[in-house]
């Protein structure tokens, strides 16, 4: 095969062998280790692994389950890669590439990516359960004004976005419907039996200013896990491979870092953006799903899109977050996107865009993105 | 309820500051009465929130420019659901980010405007707000310079 701009060395080199999930539910009775067990098995018998087989675990960084205690329940017989990734839920497309990259190398075999969180029942990300900092370090220039949660800090941002390009809350509400339908096809989504319409989007409660209630994301227990292994061994499976054409990262840096990373990413994958078939997006909020739109370059308009309706599944278009995403189907902190990535590449997604070749992922608005390609079995 | 002119009522339990070394002097100078922002002695280059090292030189020796405490609205935000257990009672409530004449940006709150009167652009200046236990932060007022 021949490939322009072929950088990464582990470029579809590396497969999403198998994927799994718990339910996603408010209170789901059992520890994060537990979730996290219970996702890590099943996506194991999805790749068609033994658990005794996996020598490479990663995780979240912000994920209370270690690799030690995954790896004493699993029967692992010698970890020989582990790891995780500083920062708060973005970083599932960067664990991606760390995992890629480690298997090509030769340094594991089977790497486990998995998230276990009671992120409802449990500590609160929306409370800033998690990333609050007490007045201490970057804290101490926003914390006692009231930014004291995610939702104040990137609400801010979007208000000066509405103002610099004209992007408005009905743009916003028009995207939440179109995740609401999709997640409406989906039984695992928390929303999947509510529809929502533009004008309950419009009149829910606001929450911080700009955002309303739907703008904002679930709060979820539940558990996901990916497992990656080389593309010749996914393609023993005998269905379409989960090929990892490209993932990257971007961290603190100047300008936008979406943008950044799509240099990179296109730059390894060797496509454009328009060969893209379907794309997820981590939406903690809302109104970053039309920004990153803009900034990775798929669209110059992305309020005109959604105007269009061209984030449908069945659009033709530019389908986005074809689960429900964050805000309908679940907050697993991009590891339900990594997942329907790979639906989308096997067919096997509930609102399924028809002849994905190639299936895009971003998992933290730039802080880490993944590119992968259906390979033949 | 007392009439009269809207004025900010801070929440009482939003954390206080626990600067890092390199911002102590940040504070001081507040308590000072002075807005003061971290230059580097080496380029020049003013940093907010301070750092430890420049990141324009890399230089490490840093001195501190008072600021002409004009500001103009960037952002800002209306908190109406009490989503930090300090936020009880205190919605809906407004946090703002300005832009100093200088350059820097700062988070702040405003003491005189209804959060339904903010608009980005507005032009504020600061005062200095004692929170007690030796804390002073800089909040800002609607202009009134010309
Ligand atoms: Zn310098």
């Amino acid at each position: 095969m021949t490939r322009r701009g072929d950088i990464a060395g582990f470029s579809n080199a590396v497969a999403i062998a198998g994927v799994g999930e718990t339910d996603y539910s408010r209170a789901s009775g059992r520890t994060e280790l537990m979730l996290s067990l219970e996702a890590i098995t099943a996506a194991l018998a999805d790749a068609g692994v033994e658990p005794r087989e996996v020598d490479g675990l990663m995780k979240w960084w912000v994920d209370t389950s270690t690799e030690a205690e995954v790896a004493a329940n699993l029967g692992i017989a010698d970890l020989a890669w582990w790891g995780e990734i500083n920062q708060a839920g973005n970083v599932g497309g960067a664990l991606v590439a760390h995992a890629a990259a480690a298997i090509h190398a030769g340094l594991a075999n089977v790497i486990v990516i998995y998230r276990g969180v009671n992120g409802r029942s449990g500590r609160r990300y929306g409370r800033g359960d998690v990333t609050g900092q007490r007045g201490r370090g970057g804290g101490a220039f926003s914390e006692p004004y009231g930014l004291l949660t995610p939702q104040h800090g990137l609400a801010m941002a979007t208000r000066r976005r509405m103002f610099e390009t004209g992007v408005t809350s009905r743009h916003f509400g028009m995207q939440a419907v179109a995740q609401r339908v999709h997640a409406n096809r989906n039984p695992r989504a928390t929303f999947h039996d509510r529809p929502l319409t533009l004008e309950e989007h419009q009149a829910s409660r606001l929450i911080v200013d700009p955002f309303h209630l739907f703008d904002c994301c679930l709060e979820t227990d539940g558990g996901g896990a990916l497992v990656l292994t080389s593309a010749d061994r996914a393609r023993q499976r005998g269905r379409p491979v989960p090929l990892i054409r490209a993932a990257a990262q971007a961290g603190p840096g100047i300008g936008s870092p979406a943008a950044r990373i799509a240099s990179r990413l296109f730059a390894i994958a060797g496509i454009e953006r328009d060969d893209i078939d379907v794309i997820q997006i981590y939406d903690h909020f809302g109104p970053f799903v039309l920004f990153a739109l803009e900034d990775y370059g798929f669209v110059a308009d992305a309020g005109r899109l959604v105007e269009e309706g061209g984030t449908a599944f069945d659009s033709g278009r530019l389908p986005v977050n074809t689960s429900g995403g964050h805000l309908s189907e679940a907050y697993m902190q991009g590891m339900n996107h990594l997942i329907e990535a790979t639906r989308q590449i096997r067919g096997e997604s509930t609102a399924q865009v028809a002849d994905v070749a190639f299936s895009f992922c971003d998992t933290g608005i730039g802080t880490g993105a993944v590119i992968l390609e259906r390979g033949e079995p | 309820m007392s009439s009269g002119p809207w004025q900010f009522e801070r929440p009482p339990d939003l954390p206080v500051p626990q600067p890092a070394e390199e911002a102590e002097q940040f504070f001081a100078a507040l308590r000072a009465g002075r807005l003061a922002i971290q230059r580097c002695t080496s380029c020049g280059a003013l940093a907010h929130p301070p750092r430890a090292m420049c990141r324009d030189c890399q230089g490490v020796d840093f001195d501190w420019q008072t600021m002409s405490g004009r500001a103009e609205v960037y952002s800002y935000v209306v908190t109406h659901q009490a989503v930090h257990p300090a936020l009880n009672g205190y919605t809906p409530m407004a946090t703002v980010e300005v832009v100093l004449a200088e350059g820097p940006h700062l988070t702040t709150n405003l003491v005189d405007v209804p959060p339904d009167e903010i608009e980005i652009g507005m032009a504020v200046e600061v005062v200095f707000e004692d929170v007690g236990d030796d804390v002073v932060l800089p909040l800002f007022r609607r202009s009134h310079l010309s």
